[in-house]
């Protein structure tokens, strides 16, 4: 299997690129003359925020750019010729032999009418590398690398029977194939939880240095990509800010905006111990439809004015837990007291001052605006809608909030889609604040942003707690965010809370098993942080 | 890079759009880009309505006004001649749009109201509800929509009145299906779950929540259904269950001078005068499909990628 290139010499150069994307009836460069250089089997972490070119980068490394955008300028040298002069059939011949990419969503990208181990080894048949059999034979093999579960019979399977972190331990054995000298990961962990992550790092980091393939490997996370690369590049805004070794480049950061990507977190909250408390729910078991229950016995107690967070992996039941507090899914057994009374469990049956009082912002802020509506329409209809607000009045509370979330007067005509990422969550927060709740509950708030722009969000959130007196229930996967803003924790799994208390508690041994397991996958800074993790993990068994 | 940029604030945080335009404007730049068939498409609808409006200043005479000679040839007192009745069929023709375009108007009005009403609520209520008018719907498109049409039109008299309003229930299970399959997939966006946590009723969400957001298919949709409409009552005047005499429409003309095309050996210009409201019903058809193809292209993203 080994390819025997264990050789030092340049792969892939790229000089100079420059790309361009057209929108707007314009062009507007996305790369700035930008040098990458990589050598056989070494792995090349990108990092940088979302709209910095890491992604446009990778996929112009193999020669390619998206529809809508054109090289502009550079050469990409593979192995001495140059990419961006080739016709299309020619370099169809390098894609799927020479070059892979595994892309960040497994589930997207599989075909689910097709059996994985057919996907699997489409690309190679379709080049010609071998025979259909023994392709199989490999491929099976390569499952065995990945150490997927029946490495022999899994590749009968079809996408949606396996689960998400094999599906993308199954498409890197889909890049492995054919045997490529550069494989391209665009960020192929971010959609999995901590837990499952640690794995298919490790699978990917063993598979690649065996095989002594290159990589790119694309992410925003700078916990991960230390554990990855030999060498990290920094981008920005389509420049190169900086580049070095990763050791270098984890001690001895140079430029400013470096530094800021790795400072720690510098948001700290001092835990506060409420005694009164503002919701709580008891003994709640709920399901859909007449499905499994999804909740079980859940109980948790929300602090006035102080903040609960909610963590646990997808499918730990957290989101169930906010839907049967907004009361869009009446639970089957239990209740639910809000300022000492009893809540109607079904929304439709709720006052409107009791819906006032519990406020909800979502993940993804691009769906839950309506498209159509200007920042005015989104942020006033609460005001009018419970405060019977018209008018000047309307007008002048309206700008008012736009203040108290950092944002100022002029966009307050703006449509959702002429706003960022950040600035669209925090309309969200005006929309909850317009309100005038007691209770927020916050689903993932941040973990569609950067991370500037969540230590934004998330120093925002706090001061409008600290300020207006109002509780959170923050629900979150990301241990960091929890630590940076919660008093008190619960952590939960399939459908059961494990362990609740205060944060200094939870965080500190003795931990129950699935919490220690927890807190173990996320990923430190620390190059040796994986190796230690999994020798860990294998000494225990 | 300086100092001032590393410093984080909200208000700086660079936007995908960022050029703010007015409606006319962009009406402006996206009628700048119109191909040629939409402009054909565009000229051609607004001659219709231009004639429909004005009719009475255009037409050379009543619309009913019957002269001495029936069946009078082409010439300069009666450009296209007259009908068996001796009645001119040019002011025929121009009062012909104003009748057929507005009642197909009105009645594809009706339908998009009571189809797509009842579409949104089963997008949004779902349960008995849905199923129940879903199911409905099923048994009325099961019957050929002209012979049900026939059909009631005959047991309820064909008063104007009646062909709007059976057309427009028989039509609007169509708009019916694509308002609440379009709905659908709208009601479950998060915007929507939020403005229910807002405690708002269910006209709020359907009018200010879901139909902002569906209108570019419907609106599409509203010139194809027109084009059925206006189609579907020249049908039925031209079985003679549509719009009575003396009222001109297109479709009645062509059942009332249908007999003279077997005298094209002796006149050729008798025999196209029943061409002639067939082609007002076929150009206006095509003239409508144009705009809906290019409003369709707009709006539904498939653009060619490679410019």
């Amino acid at each position: 299997m080994n390819t025997n290139n264990t050789d030092n010499s340049i792969l892939l150069e790229m000089k100079n690129v420059s790309i361009e994307g057209y929108s707007d009836e314009k062009w507007h460069p996305i790369i700035n003359e930008v040098d990458l250089r990589l050598k056989r089997g070494e792995v090349l972490g990108l990092i940088g925020e979302s709209g910095a070119g890491k992604s446009t980068l990778g996929l112009a490394a193999m020669g390619f750019v998206r529809s809508g955008c054109r090289f502009t300028g550079g050469s990409v040298l593979f192995k001495g010729k140059d990419l961006t002069k080739m016709n299309e059939r020619e370099k169809q011949k390098l894609w799927g032999t020479k070059f892979s990419y595994v892309a960040q969503s497994a589930a997207a990208a599989f075909n689910p009418a097709h059996r994985l181990i057919n996907q699997t080894i489409e690309a190679s048949v379709s080049h010609g590398i071998g025979k259909q059999d023994q392709l199989q034979k490999d491929a099976i093999e390569l499952y065995r690398e990945m150490q997927l579960p029946n490495p022999e019979e899994i590749g009968d399977r079809y996408p949606h029977q396996v689960s998400g972190g094999q599906l993308q331990r199954t498409m890197t054995a889909m890049a492995m194939s054919s045997k490529p000298d550069l494989i391209i990961f665009d960020e192929p962990t971010t959609a999995l939880d901590v837990t499952t992550q640690v794995n298919v790092l490790a699978t990917i980091r063993n598979i690649v240095k065996e095989h002594n393939t290159a990589a790119i490997y694309i992410t925003h996370d700078l916990a991960v990509v230390a554990q990855m690369a030999d060498r990290i590049q920094v981008l920005r805004y389509g420049d190169t800010i900086e580049e070095s070794e990763t050791n270098n480049m984890l001690k001895t950061p140079k430029e400013d905006y470096t530094k800021s990507l790795w400072a720690v977190r510098s948001i700290k909250k001092k835990e506060k111990n409420a005694k009164d408390s503002i919701l709580s729910i008891e003994n709640v078991d709920a399901s859909y439809g007449s499905g499994p229950k999804v909740l079980q016995n859940v109980s948790i107690d929300v602090p006035k004015g102080g903040t609960v967070a909610i963590v646990g992996e997808s499918g730990s039941g957290k989101s169930t837990t906010a839907r049967v507090i907004t009361g869009l899914l009446p639970p089957q057994k239990g209740r639910i007291l809000f300022e000492g009374k009893k809540l109607e469990t079904n929304l439709d049956e709720r006052s409107k001052e009791n819906l006032r009082r519990i406020q909800m912002i979502y993940q993804s802020p691009d769906t839950s605006m309506n498209p159509r509506h200007t920042v005015r329409d989104i942020i006033g209809r609460p005001l009018e809608f419970y405060h019977n607000m018209k008018g000047s009045e309307y007008s002048k509370r309206v700008i008012e909030l736009l203040n108290l979330i950092e944002l100022d007067e002029s966009f307050i005509d703006r449509l959702p889609s002429e706003l960022s990422g950040g600035q669209k969550q925090r309309i969200c927060i005006a929309r909850a604040l317009a309100a005038e709740p007691k209770l927020i509950i916050c689903d993932e708030v941040t973990s569609a942003l950067d991370q500037i722009v969540q230590e934004g969000i998330l120093k925002l959130l706090l001061r409008l707690q600290s300020e207006l007196n109002i509780s959170y229930i923050f629900i979150t996967h990301d241990i960091a965010t929890v630590k940076a803003i919660s008093d008190e924790v619960v952590v939960m799994h399939n459908g059961y809370v494990v362990e609740q208390g205060m944060k200094s508690e939870i965080f500190s041994p003795p931990h129950p098993d699935y919490t220690k397991l927890l807190l173990s996958s996320v990923p430190e800074m620390d190059p040796q942080w994986l190796t230690k993790i999994l020798s860990s993990q294998k000494s225990k068994n | 890079m300086s100092k001032l940029e590393n410093q984080y604030s909200a208000k700086d945080e660079v936007a995908t759009v960022f050029i703010r335009r007015t409606f006319f404007q962009r009406a402006l730049i996206t009628l700048k880009k119109a191909p040629f068939t939409a402009w054909l498409g565009m000229t051609i609808v607004f001659i219709y309505i231009f004639v429909a409006v004005f009719a009475p200043l255009i037409a050379p005479y009543g619309e009913a006004q019957i002269f001495k000679v029936p069946y009078a040839p082409w010439d300069e007192i009666h450009v296209f001649g007259t009908d068996r009745l001796g009645r001119d069929i040019l002011s025929r023709l121009i009062y012909g749009a104003r009748n057929t375009m507005g009642i197909a108007i009105l009645t594809t009005l009706l339908a998009f109201i009571i189809g797509g009403g009842l579409g949104l609520l089963a997008a949004i209520l779902r349960g008995w509800i849905d199923q129940f008018l879903a199911r409905f719907v099923d048994i009325l498109m099961a019957i050929p929509s002209l012979i049900f049409a026939l059909m009631l039109l005959s047991i309820f008299g064909s008063t104007a009145f009646n062909l709007i309003i059976i057309i427009a229930i028989l039509d609007s299970t169509r708009v019916f299906r694509l308002s609440r399959a379009v709905g659908m997939n709208v009601a479950v966006m998060e915007y929507v779950e939020a403005a229910r946590l807002r405690g708002e009723k269910i006209g709020w969400i359907m009018g200010r929540e879901i139909l902002p957001n569906i209108l570019p298919p419907l609106v599409a949709e509203f010139g194809l259904r027109f084009c059925y409409v206006f189609l579907m009552i020249a049908s039925l005047s031209f079985l003679g269950v549509g719009i009575q005499p003396p009222t001109a429409d297109w479709g009645s003309m062509v059942r009332e001078t249908g007999e003279l095309i077997q005298y094209a050996q002796y006149d050729i210009t008798a025999a196209m005068t029943p061409i002639l409201p067939a082609a007002a019903i076929g150009i206006l058809t095509i003239g409508v499909n144009f705009v809906v193809d290019w409003f369709l292209y707009l709006t539904s993203g498939l653009k060619d990628e490679h410019k």
